[in-house]
């Protein structure tokens, strides 16, 4: 072999068992189809124009991504500090409720600016708070983490429900019991030359200030030590409470804002509409991103086409809406499992760099 | 509402709390000792929500197909047989965390069941029957509460007979022993993987027979939204259970109760606060996880390869 290829496969070696995890799940997804009798490799291709086939379905899938970004974020972040939280819908419904009321707090004819930044920060410490109650159960408490982090969010959605359908109510919503609609000049427009809101926007800033903070600062240094070894943090006298209690701070803000932006940019008011599941979406995002912020962009984007493919699955191939459900349920199951690639990548790697060093030499 | 308490009728509220305790307690019985079981082998299975709800769909599917419940009460055991070993063998792989895999499976689980369930939704298919143990009384209230189902006997004995059987015969020790250390297990020459497997395996199994319930007898029909969070719940009554089966029965009960809670309210009258009250068993298995966990110490009880009780 060339030392190039080496080289460049030595870098390549990373990506393998994502790679393995995706192609592992769309053969068994096809092979799933075609036992039914049902035409696997047109479903393939359907999914794959739903998703980014047109100005139209990349609009979708955009749309979907922004909110799966912001939530796979309330996983990722308490990852990094060893904590694996799931409760992202309910700081996402929570968020979303406390940003649809802000309005009614604020005196009429309020600009709009300011008020839309009250809304996000109301969803932010709605969901922050959320996350870190299920954060500060796990360290003063011993509560696992992550069913306390479930529990909660079935717990936020019981309440998010309760006060839409019960005190919070619009009198006029009949049909969908829903919160005051939002002042017209209050809605978020679309993001300039798409058709898309700045949900999106905002979903990769978060992302990029995400990244920034894991890798750049003291702060994510300290974050990735308590994550890696708690005792090793505890005797270099990190304060562990603290840090982890902000990252899942963080994480359940990231949640809160996605809730924020669906009402002030899709539904315009607090509803069950708001429960689309982005909370539960995002655990995937997270998880296939391997917790790293930069790669959720990329993540978000493929989970949301794939879920907004549905309905096109729907209509021509007359499959269920819960295909695409079966596609992200083994798209997981992969890419868990050839996470045991990576122990022997390891291995692989040295051995690739032990042969080209003597080569590089020669050259 | 300002006469709630002068005319409420407690009496018939504590008949439908009992009712509900064995009604609605059923899956949490055979879910919690389906991860008693599981745990006891050192491995902790969250995609039991996604096996409940797979087997509460195979039960159905199964029951309308062969015309017999209990063939698909089999058939969904079977269902979560599959699931489980899917589970304990992908856990037995290196550097696969089992936590994150039971949250994978929990959404393969439900997006199978969703998916192949869609043209169960409809029909009806033959259920569970119930068995009278309330002939004695006149009160049709209470009588109505002792109809008893089947599984429920089923799950008392089960109960039983894995308390006596973790503590009194050889696999029960021996899959305690992989539960508590791998190390001295290894050294005595049982092999950790088969065992982790066949607990996972045998874990589902049950599970998704409380997921055949739900589907065959209480509320008794196949759709989307049918469970609601009893898997993942179960772990936690596994926790308060302190990992004995007899007491996973106790908590199952106290859980049933706890879930019946809003719509014995609704029926009694009780219109506001439906959502709330029917968050109840959440709210409870929260509060008995923060009485009874401690950071610092692990639980008495608790298999010491669990990675779950850290």
């Amino acid at each position: 072999m060339p030392p190039l290829i080496q080289r460049l496969s030595s870098k390549l070696l990373p990506a393998l068992p994502t790679l393995a995890a995706i192609s592992g799940a769309l053969l068994m997804f096809m092979l799933f189809l075609a036992v039914q009798g049902k035409p696997a490799l047109d479903a393939c291709r359907l999914i794959f124009i739903g998703a980014f086939g047109s100005g139209f379905a990349w609009q979708n899938t955009l749309q979907r991504a922004a909110p799966l970004m912001l939530t796979a974020l309330c996983v990722a972040l308490p990852a990094r500090a060893g904590l694996v939280i799931i409760g992202g819908e309910g700081a996402l419904a929570l968020g979303g409720l406390a940003a649809a009321v802000t309005p009614l707090m604020l005196p009429a004819g309020f600009p709009a600016m300011p008020a839309l930044i009250l809304m996000a920060i109301a969803g932010m410490l709605a969901g922050g708070a959320w996350i870190a109650l299920a954060g500060g159960l796990r360290q003063y408490r011993g509560v696992n983490e992550t069913i306390g982090s479930l529990l909660l969010s079935y717990i936020g959605i019981a309440i998010f429900k309760h006060l839409v359908e019960g005190p919070l109510r619009d009198p006029a919503s009949l049909n969908k019991p829903s919160t005051f609609p939002l002042p017209a000049d209050y809605m978020i427009g679309s993001l300039p030359g798409l058709d898309v809101h700045w949900g999106l926007f905002w979903g990769v800033l978060a992302c990029v200030a995400a990244q920034v903070l894991v890798r750049q600062g003291v702060f994510g240094f300290a974050m990735s030590v308590v994550g890696g070894n708690v005792r090793a943090a505890r005797l270099v006298g990190l304060p562990v409470e603290r840090i982890v209690l902000s990252a899942c701070m963080l994480g359940g803000a990231a949640a809160g804002l996605a809730g924020m932006m669906e009402v002030a940019a899709v539904h315009g008011s607090a509803n069950s509409a708001l429960l689309a599941g982005y909370g539960y979406s995002g655990i995937l995002v997270a998880f296939a991103a391997r917790q790293n912020p930069l790669a959720i962009i990329v993540c978000a984007m493929v989970i949301g086409g794939i879920e907004s493919s549905g309905s096109l699955l729907q209509r021509r191939l007359d499959l269920p809406d819960a295909t695409t459900l079966v596609l992200q349920g083994l798209l997981f199951v992969n890419l868990l499992a050839w996470e045991s690639l990576t122990g022997r990548i390891g291995a692989w790697r040295l051995r690739l760099e032990a042969t080209v060093k003597p080569g590089a030499m020669h050259g | 509402m300002a006469d709630l308490h002068s005319t409420f009728d407690y009496g018939a509220l504590a008949v439908a709390l009992l009712a509900g305790a064995i009604r609605v307690g059923t899956p949490f019985l055979f879910v919690s000792l389906g991860e008693c079981i599981t745990e006891k082998g050192g491995r902790v299975n969250l995609g039991l929500e996604g096996v409940l709800v797979c087997g509460a769909m195979t039960g159905y599917a199964v029951s309308l197909l062969s015309g017999s419940p209990w063939i698909g009460v089999l058939g969904a055991g079977v269902s979560g047989l599959l699931l489980g070993a899917l589970h304990g063998l992908v856990c037995s792989l290196k550097r696969v965390n089992d936590i994150a895999f039971g949250i994978a499976l929990m959404l393969f689980g439900t997006g199978i069941a969703f998916y192949l369930g869609k043209p169960y939704i409809q029909p009806q298919a033959p259920m569970l029957p119930a068995i009278a143990l309330g002939k004695w009384s006149a009160d049709p209230q209470i009588r109505n509460a002792l109809q008893v189902n089947g599984l429920f006997l089923v799950g008392v004995v089960l109960a039983g007979l894995l308390h006596w059987g973790m503590r009194s015969t050889r696999w029960g020790l021996v899959l305690r022993l992989v539960g508590d250390h791998a190390e001295t297990a290894r050294a005595l020459g049982y092999r950790l993987v088969p065992i982790r497997v066949t607990a996972t395996a045998v874990g589902g199994f049950l599970a998704a027979m409380g997921g055949a319930y739900l589907s065959l007898y209480y509320p008794g029909s196949w759709n989307e939204g049918l469970s609601s969070g009893q898997g993942l719940m179960a772990v936690a009554l596994v926790i308060f259970a302190r990992w004995q089966p007899l007491r996973c029965l106790l908590a199952a009960l106290i859980f049933g109760a706890a879930g019946a809670l809003g719509p014995a309210l609704q029926a009694l009258g009780v219109t506001s606060g439906y959502y709330l009250f029917n968050a109840a068993p959440y709210a409870l298995t929260l509060a008995i996880m923060v009485v009874t966990c401690r950071p610092e110490r692990t639980l008495g009880g608790a298999p010491g390869e669990l990675n779950l009780t850290r």
